[in-house]
């Protein structure tokens, strides 16, 4: 779909006019990223990510593909190829370089278009579908980087993988033989690492193909923006190109700066030593730690740390291991609810006084989890990811709920130009007002009802 | 509205059971429980610093210190070799410490590898080739640990990479065989195991390694470096680092070229995002 006043693709050359009969790509991509899809003309510099993610995924793609000709997939020469490519391999060191941190980018980027999402509730109608596929991708990421953490079989590969397949065997009945069934064997070996390298380069491709649908999804009703209202005229919005792209161009020259500055300068700080010594099962490292992107979700699975039972007896519903698992899923499916569980028809975070506050408290919240993620399981660390995780969970599930119901939301503009500009003519027709006195324009869905 | 009837029961039922069954125990635990035991061992040991100045490689314009690698490759060579691996480091790559084509051939030679005799297929020795990996001082693991009061000498390629700080640690680890203070000990104690000998910058104090490098002049350095056990210290550990990064200078030097043109081309991006957009900025006033 697009919006009326959207510009047509108009072949020029004889070439393009004929490709536009035969296969019409240019004007796909005129219509999904060029002069023919308008976007709000407010965006902010939060709505860069969606670009950055795109290219963080082409990185990972271009790079891991590169690395795949020099690397070999066996427990008994992994840690050695990657030591080659490392050495022998032209700029090999390079790509592995910035595969690594390509990884710990993407995430950070991820992390920064997640929390976009939640500020300006970009999950709401009629954005739905675009959260839910964009919680897809998250979890297709989560289950690549893992594997790939595997494959240069070092001391973390390898006890990464038996912790994270170790969280299967918690699940009563099944869980045993379904870890043995995972790995391929009793502990990762062989088979395990084969198949994760397997899974490792087909994965990110299945993530090209949801991205696809995402970005599908979200040119059916069209980018969000930070002030909550809807497109309602051609003032509010602007060519994708030139606009966007110089923006997104901008962007992505800070973008790449920082990832750079990494790569050539820092590119083991966000690892972890203990993955330059090579896989040994009969030896295991003082203090398991998962990648950083992971902590915050594996703080939450070390938090349960008392079985669920029959207070002063001996019986025990649920034990400590699958609580911990169980919320550790819960706390990324619960995205999945977050549309329908904040009913407030204001999306903007900059317009929910009460919301906003709580907001910055899930930041700090998920700054804390990801602290205590990497720290040892010790006192007070115990006691604080305990709060931490209770606050995650009461977040999305109490908190959102009760403050959409409560929360007085402040008078949103009428307009996204009268956001920018400070008035729009259009605002000042006569137009229709509600039963509560409000502008019809004013609701979030431009002139249609809120969700409910 | 039954989503968000379901969704405050089930966040109030998981913080009931994470508050009840964990968080109140644990708590309980923490403040009336017994405290957790320490070894005695952690009250000796000691964060240990680098070389006084640094090294030539630090910081974003380091450089190779050529002569210092080649004096570290030599206290490799007479000291660790006798008990510790370099198997992912080739004779070729001594070429980039600055040794000649020459010279390179020169040292592999003096290195014994192993080989397979051309005429009768059997197992034996030979000279080293530059294209040889350094040799390994042991058999396999069980004639290391055998030899070594069953403590396997890690290979040492990767050392300085697979340690928190490692070229700063291998330089302290090295410098860090002391006695522990004796009152102390015998305060807590705290004894180093038979076998075993105390360093103060190892993370447990009791080491299996014994102090490799012991006395002043323990090598005679060719450039005629005074050989003191500091100074031997921070050369093996600079060498160390090349074996582990061998491209750690190539990497920091391509850094500045890439960042410098990523600078000048995010300006011109940045420019042109506001040329582009300066129509449609709100007039100020």
């Amino acid at each position: 779909m697009s919006f009326a006043w959207a510009k047509q693709y108009e072949p020029q050359t004889a070439l393009t006019k004929w490709l536009d009969e035969k296969l019409p790509f240019p004007r796909l991509v005129y219509n999904a990223v060029g002069a023919g899809y308008p976007v709000p003309r407010n965006l902010n510099y939060m709505w860069n990510f969606g670009v950055l993610a795109g290219f963080c995924l082409m990185i990972q793609i271009v790079t891991g593909v590169v690395l795949a000709m020099h690397y070999a997939a066996n427990a008994q020469v992994a840690f050695g190829t990657v030591e080659h490519i490392m050495r022998n391999v032209n700029y090999g060191w390079m790509l592995r370089y910035a595969h690594a941190n390509g990884a710990s980018f993407f995430f950070i980027v991820i992390y920064l278009h997640i929390f976009r999402g939640f500020f300006y509730s970009s999950y709401k109608a009629p954005r739905e579908m675009i959260w839910l596929l964009g919680v897809v991708i998250f979890l297709l990421m989560m289950a690549t980087a893992f594997m790939g953490y595997v494959l240069p079989w070092g001391q973390m590969s390898f006890w990464g993988a038996q912790v994270i397949t170790g969280l299967f065997s918690a699940i009563p009945l099944v869980g045993e033989p379904l870890q043995v069934w995972l790995l391929g064997g009793f502990a990762p070996d062989n088979a395990a690492l084969n198949r994760f390298f397997s899974l490792h380069f087909l994965l990110p491709f299945v993530i090209a193909g949801v991205v696809i649908l995402h970005i599908w999804a979200l040119h059916i009703p069209g980018s969000s923006n930070p002030t909550g209202v809807e497109v309602k005229q051609e003032s509010d919005t602007v060519p994708f190109h030139p606009y966007y792209t110089a923006k997104d161009g901008f962007g992505l020259g800070v973008f790449l700066i920082l990832f750079t500055f990494m790569v050539f300068f820092l590119p083991n700080a966000l690892g972890h030593p203990d993955n330059y010594i090579e896989a040994n099962p009969l030896s295991t490292p003082a203090h398991i730690v998962p990648e950083w992107y992971f902590l915050p979700f594996y703080a939450i699975l070390r938090a349960f740390t008392g079985d669920f039972g029959i207070p002063f007896t001996d019986v025990v519903l649920i034990p400590a291991k699958l609580l911990g698992v169980i919320a550790m899923f819960a706390s990324i499916l619960v995205w999945f609810i977050l549309p329908w569980l904040d009913k407030s028809p204001v999306r903007s975070g900059h317009y929910r006084p009460l919301f906003r506050k709580f907001f910055w408290v899930l930041v700090i919240d998920m700054a804390v989890l990801t602290y205590c993620g990497g720290a040892p399981a010790e006192e007070p660390f115990v006691i604080i990811s305990q709060i931490a995780t209770a606050y995650y969970f009461l977040h999305f599930l109490v908190i959102l709920p009760i403050v959409s119901q409560i929360e007085v939301p402040k008078p949103l503009p009428f307009s996204i130009t009268e956001a920018v500009l400070g008035k729009d003519k259009a605002a000042e027709a006569p137009r229709a007002g509600t039963a509560q006195g409000g502008d019809a324009g004013s609701l979030p869905d431009g002139s249609l009802q809120p969700a409910e | 509205m039954s989503i968000r009837l379901g969704g405050i029961i089930a966040g109030l039922a998981i913080t009931a059971v994470l508050v009840l069954w964990s968080l109140v125990p644990g708590a309980y635990n923490y403040a009336f429980g017994p405290a957790p035991e320490k070894q005695p061992s952690y009250a000796f040991y000691e964060h240990g610093e680098g070389p006084a100045g640094g090294f030539s490689f630090d910081g974003a314009f380091g450089k190779w210190d050529y002569a210092q690698l080649q004096r570290g490759y030599q206290v490799y060579k007479e000291v660790c070799s006798a008990c510790h691996s370099l198997k992912f480091v080739a004779f070729r790559n001594l070429q980039e410490l600055g040794y000649t084509e020459a010279e390179v051939d020169a040292e592999a030679k003096s290195w014994t590898v192993p080989g397979i005799d051309p005429n009768t297929g059997e197992t034996t020795t030979r000279p080293g080739m530059p294209t040889d990996y350094f040799p390994m001082p042991f058999a396999n693991n069980i004639a290391a640990a055998a030899a070594n009061n069953n403590a396997i000498p890690p290979d040492l390629s990767l050392m300085t990479k697979a340690r928190h700080d490692g070229s700063n640690y291998v330089y302290a680890l090295l410098t860090g065989y002391t006695e522990p203070d004796a009152e102390k000990a015998a305060k807590v104690g705290f004894e180093t195991p038979l076998g075993l000998y105390f360093n103060k910058h190892f993370p447990n104090v009791n080491i299996a390694m014994a102090p490799p490098l012991a006395v002043d002049g323990q090598v005679t350095y060719a450039d005629g470096t005074e050989a003191t056990i500091p100074q031997m210290s921070a050369d093996v550990a600079a060498f160390l680092t090349w074996t582990a990064e061998p491209s750690l200078v190539q990497r920091k030097q391509t850094g500045w070229w890439v960042i410098g043109f990523l600078l000048f081309a995010t300006v011109l991006a940045f420019l042109s995002y506001k040329q582009i957009w300066a129509g449609l900025k709100p007039k100020k006033g």
